[in-house]
């Protein structure tokens, strides 16, 4: 009974916390944060319970009211929403767990509309993924947009402005995006996702949807940071409270990563999209030089927020390129990046966070060894993520980029092949370069004995979300063969 | 008895070992106890493998898949059981050493430096025991990562600057093999090495096998100290000399010389090294940097940096007799390995033996030392004229059988390269010695010979050394194993 | 030539609104003009929206009983103005956020204009 309702109740979920907690946050304001803990927790378990229920019996078409499609709208639990939905809400109920401690620092006296909001936003980007309609997919787009502008403002002194330039730049792309979807509209009469990729064989070469799969790409590009639509990122994540990084990062440049593999894998498909132009081969250049260039900027960052948002810039384009290469491998590699990438992002801009309330500050060259001593469990779970980032097996991080070099193999597309190798040797220098700073002596500042230090490690309710994803890295490493079956089930060619 | 889970606890002993070293990490004696104890257990378990090894068996455990149809498979097959019962043997002697060793020096972090090294062992016997790339692949990046904590160890610029370098060729290295085990599996379907060569039945065009080759060549190169790309050896002796002594001269740099092995005779397989002209590639290489390394061993001063390039010279000595592609050839490189790895941890246990006696590492400083540490230099002189080659140390013995086998595929090339190396050797040996025993020595009254804890190991080395040379199969057949092992990868190869 | 011009004069007017969207976006310094430039590019694409959804000689899409229900090509397609009420309602929103966000920038930096105001951040 509660398979067939599935869709609706994840979403829903965050719908009525988005409301109850500004109800109990007028009250008492500290109820807010284990309010969103339990909303975002009840939707993960849902996503979890969906996934389960997806492999043993096949997607779901939830159609709102009963009505189908065209006249009503759709919700699609399929196996590539189902594995966003689930990455998304997991990573989403550790962020919430983890800024306990976080919030009375971070933003203080604010918790209530902070959460309201935080809940808003997974309710966009939740949306975003199980519509199955592109007007319904704009819509949710904005919510989460929204709410996300307001959530990146509530941080330092520059996040207002920060927030700004993503809110001109992030709807600039929304419109595009919805003139794309009106060029579909108007050749097909259709909004429907499934019913479009029926009748778009039948117009094959045609110049104006191409012209609007332009305008969707450069749309929801802007939403995924892919290059050269980046500007917005490394400032907004940088500025944002941590917690708020910690969640978007992860999570909204995926989500519009999604979008573009549903648009263009399933409702164009590859044929169509390469029809009048390689397309995607484009998409996948941009994508690499995204990767090199995020990661050559991280390189040169000493403040370890920004550091990760410039790694992030480079890490989406391994999903993008993946996406690229439209092939089972490229697909499979992608899609395990996605979940890998959550994963290792949100352990690190925890971690961020909490070095930020015990320290004051993440800058990297005011690091020093005696974080070894004083946190020792943050420091592991940042070493394991980190060399999961540089991409050493046994980790989850080697993996995706195994499946991505045999996709880029199996194109015989060697230039790709070479981005994936040479990002990863950039990713060692900017890893291997917070290590050092905090496990060895600093000769050069004339440090001659190891430091001296009591141990003061982050809180229980910091430590266990940052540890559990830590190991999660290493479980997903050995588990990959099963995940990657799954996900080259979901290939949809 | 059922043998399939002896390769698996022999490389997990030395990983779990780790908790209990880091949590005695204020009680000395307890941790180094660990450490012992996990050497020995860990030595035992892979000599059980030994008898079923000598009858040519192999032992297979397949334990969970890493990538669909890729499987984290373990397979001691009588090469892997040869090598990982050279690294785990010398591992006790290592511990021994090393216990004396950073006590004697005051090293820091010292359960830092105990916890790294097992896992270094660890990856080591994986390597010997992998049974398929990936595997290998993860054991090979899982020994980068453990002996960079060993690199660093003391925190000087220096060593850090070293262990930089250090990562920035391995870590390359590993993302070539990335590239090379994904372009075999487009390739062949397959990643399990295969006696006679997983491409032999792939059919590629000549450029492509080339390219593949020079891949390969390049990633597991690295850590074998193939010239040019050998240049973090000698960089790494920045490291405690324990750590240069297992790990440089046997663990990681046998490691390098083992994947070549593996790589030729059980990825490309002889017929095809053979057919495709790609071993003449590595004849030259290899020959190049014997003769280069040895002279570049001579301009050095720092006795760690001239045994540093002699190492790298030995290792091509191993990649010449497996590019030799003949029976022969083969076994001599094999049995180099084994020869190498006593007489060089011999001579870096020397090395470190001087440093923490008299705290002098440059040779011009050892004038006289023999009147003082007259064991340590009886030791040193066995290790070093063993690997110039002279009789009856085992080193001239496996540099026979490489002469022999160059000589049974009609080779003079790589025969004088062995005569002017074996000379060359001589040549950059025979001064520290000479300085030793027959210069004078000054501020020497104070010094005795080093504590037995260092003594001991050294002088079991060099015994073992100089008993291997007389008697190839006196432990465990070593010679009927190399020569099993070389004859295997011929006769798999013929159809 | 002209008729291709005259005969698609709203979308060459949805265009051009466009244009000076994109314009006010990238060239305007001061943020207020910014938001102004995003706005009039929202309003275009309603536009483009609103004007596919016309015909020739047909009425709003309410039921008249002279018009029996199964000719639909004499009524309006209802659906781009419904989806542009939705979309119009965002973009009020969306203007909302921002000018919340160009207070708190003006009360911490007492600017608007992008080049002064990237001065102060350094």
């Amino acid at each position: 009974m509660i398979e067939s309702h599935l869709p609706a109740y994840i979403a829903l979920t965050f719908v009525l916390f988005s409301v109850v907690i500004p109800a109990f946050g007028l009250w008492r304001s500290e109820l807010s944060q284990p309010l969103a803990v339990l909303g975002s927790g009840i939707a993960a378990g849902f996503s979890v319970y969906g996934f389960i229920n997806y492999l043993n019996e096949g997607s779901i078409r939830y159609f709102f009211g009963g009505w189908e499609p065209p006249v009503g709208i759709e919700f699609v639990y399929d196996g590539l929403s189902g594995f966003f939905v689930l990455v998304i809400n997991v990573v989403a109920f550790f962020v919430m767990i983890h800024s306990h401690n976080l919030q009375k620092v971070e933003f203080p006296g604010k918790e209530m509309p902070y959460y309201s909001l935080a809940m808003l936003m997974m309710l966009g980007f939740n949306g975003m993924i199980l519509t199955g309609d592109l007007f319904n997919l704009y819509v949710f787009l904005e919510i989460a947009s929204l709410s996300g502008y307001a959530l990146i403002a509530i941080g330092e002194k520059q996040a207002p402005y920060a927030a700004f330039r993503y809110l001109i730049i992030g709807t600039a792309g929304g419109t595009l995006y919805l003139l794309g979807v009106g060029f579909m509209y108007t050749i097909t009469g259709t909004l429907n996702i499934i019913d479009m990729a029926a009748m778009l064989p039948m117009l094959f070469e045609s110049n104006a949807t191409f012209a609007a799969l332009i305008l969707m790409i450069v749309g929801v590009g802007v939403k995924a940071a892919l290059f050269p639509m980046h500007g917005w990122l490394p400032d907004s994540y940088t500025y944002a409270a941590s917690t708020s990084t910690a969640l978007i990062a992860p999570i909204g440049t995926k989500v519009a990563a999604y979008i573009l593999f549903r648009i263009i894998l399933w409702m164009f498909g590859i044929e169509i999209t390469d029809a009048i132009a390689p397309l995607s081969y484009i998409v996948g250049v941009l994508a690499c030089i995204g990767i090199l260039y995020g990661s050559i900027m991280a390189i040169a960052q000493t403040e370890m927020k920004r550091m990760l948002a410039y790694s992030s810039i480079s890490q989406i384009g391994y999903i993008i390129m993946g996406l690229s290469l439209a092939n089972p491998w490229g697909f499979a590699g992608a899609l395990l990046h996605v979940l890998n990438h959550a994963i290792m992002k949100a352990c690190l801009f925890m971690i961020s966070g909490q070095l930020r309330l015990k320290e004051g500050h993440s800058d990297i060259s005011r690091f020093d060894d005696s974080y070894r001593i004083k946190y020792p469990w943050t420091m592991a779970s940042f070493s394991i993520a980190a060399i999961s980032m540089i991409g050493l097996p046994p980790l989850a991080g080697f993996f995706s980029k195994w499946y991505l070099a045999l996709g880029t193999i199996d194109n015989s597309n060697w230039l790709f092949l070479a981005v994936v190798l040479v990002s990863s040797l950039l990713n060692a220098v900017y890893f291997f370069r917070v290590l050092e700073k905090v496990y060895m002596m600093n000769p050069e500042k004339g440090q001659k004995e190891p430091a001296e230090a009591t141990r003061n490690e982050a809180s229980a309710s910091m430590l266990w979300p940052t540890g559990i994803l830590a190991v999660s890295l290493i479980v997903i490493g050995f588990a990959n063969a099963i995940i990657v079956g799954i996900l080259l089930n979901i290939f949809p060619m | 008895m059922d043998l399939s889970l002896v390769p698996l606890l022999a490389i997990l002993v030395s990983l779990v070992v780790v908790v209990p070293i880091m949590l005695s990490s204020a009680r000395p004696n307890l941790r180094e106890f660990w450490t012992i104890l996990a050497a020995v257990i860990k030595f035992v378990l892979v000599l059980t493998l030994l008898p079923g090894a000598m009858r040519g068996e192999s032992v297979q455990l397949h334990l969970v898949d890493l990538a669909p149809g890729i499987p984290l498979a373990l397979n001691a097959d009588p090469f892997g059981v040869y090598f990982a019962v050279i690294a785990s043997g010398l591992w006790i002697f290592t511990s021994f050493y090393s216990i004396g060793y950073v006590r004697g020096a005051g090293e820091i972090k010292q359960t830092r430096y105990f916890a790294s090294f097992a896992v270094c062992l660890s990856a080591t016997i994986g390597i010997a025991f992998s049974a398929n790339l990936i595997t290998f692949l993860l054991f090979y990046e899982m020994l980068t990562v453990a002996t960079y904590p060993l690199v660093i160890h003391n925190e000087k610029k220096e060593a850090i600057d070293a262990g930089r370098k250090y990562l920035a060729f391995t870590l390359t290295a590993g993302l070539l093999l990335v590239a090379a085990s994904a372009l075999v599996y487009h390739y062949t379907g397959t990643l399990d090495f295969t006696p006679g060569g997983i491409l032999s039945d792939a059919d590629l065009p000549h450029t492509a096998m080339l390219l593949l080759f020079i891949l390969f060549l390049a990633a597991v190169g690295v850590k074998a100290g193939i010239m040019p790309i050998h240049g973090w050896l000698p960089a790494a002796m920045a490291a405690p000399t324990p750590v240069s002594a297992l790990l440089h001269a046997v663990a990681v740099v046998k490691s390098g010389v083992f994947a070549i092995t593996r790589v030729v005779g059980y990825v490309f397989g002889v017929d095809v090294m053979g057919d495709y002209g790609l071993n003449d590639i590595l004849i030259l290489l290899a020959g190049f940097t014997i003769i280069v390394a040895s002279l570049i061993a001579f301009a050095q001063n720092n006795l760690k940096r001239r045994l540093a390039y002699s190492t790298v010279g030995h290792l091509s000595y191993i990649v010449l007799g497996v590019a030799l592609l003949t029976p022969t050839g083969m076994t001599g490189g094999i049995m180099h390995i084994a020869a190498h790895a006593t007489m060089k941890i011999t001579l870096f246990f020397c090395a470190g033996a001087i440093y923490v006696n008299l705290h002098r590492t440059e040779i011009s400083n050892l004038d006289g030392i023999a009147k003082v540490m007259p064991w340590t230099m009886a030791a040193f002189v066995i290790g070093s004229m063993g690997l110039a080659g002279i009789p009856p140390i085992n080193g001239f013995f496996s540099k026979w059988t490489l002469a022999l086998g160059s000589l049974e595929g009609d080779m003079i090339f790589p025969v004088i390269i062995l005569v002017v190396s074996g000379i060359l050797n001589v040549g950059y040996f025979f001064p520290i010695i000479y300085r030793a025993y027959f210069k004078p020595g000054k501020g020497l009254e104070k010094y005795g010979e080093a504590s037995p804890l260092m003594v001991v190991p050294i002088m079991v080395t060099a015994v073992l050394s100089v008993l291997f040379g007389l008697f190839p199969n006196l432990f465990f057949g070593f010679y009927d194993l190399a020569v099993d092992i070389s004859l295997s990868l011929f006769n798999s190869a013929a159809p | 030539m002209l008729d291709f011009f005259l005969g698609h004069y709203a979308y060459w007017f949805t265009i051009i609104l466009l244009c000076i969207g994109v314009y006010g976006i990238l060239f305007k310094k001061n943020l207020i003009k910014k938001t102004i430039g995003l706005a009039i590019l929202q309003i275009s694409v309603v536009l483009y929206f609103v004007s596919i959804a016309s015909k020739w000689d047909a009425t709003v899409p309410v039921l008249d009983p002279n018009i029996p229900v199964d000719q639909v090509a004499n009524y309006l397609n209802p659906l781009p103005h419904t989806l542009m009420l939705t979309a119009i309602v965002v973009g009020v929103a969306t203007l909302g956020v921002a000018f919340t966000l160009l207070l708190a920038i003006y009360n911490r930096y007492e600017t608007l204009d992008e080049e002064e105001l990237i001065e102060k951040l350094q």
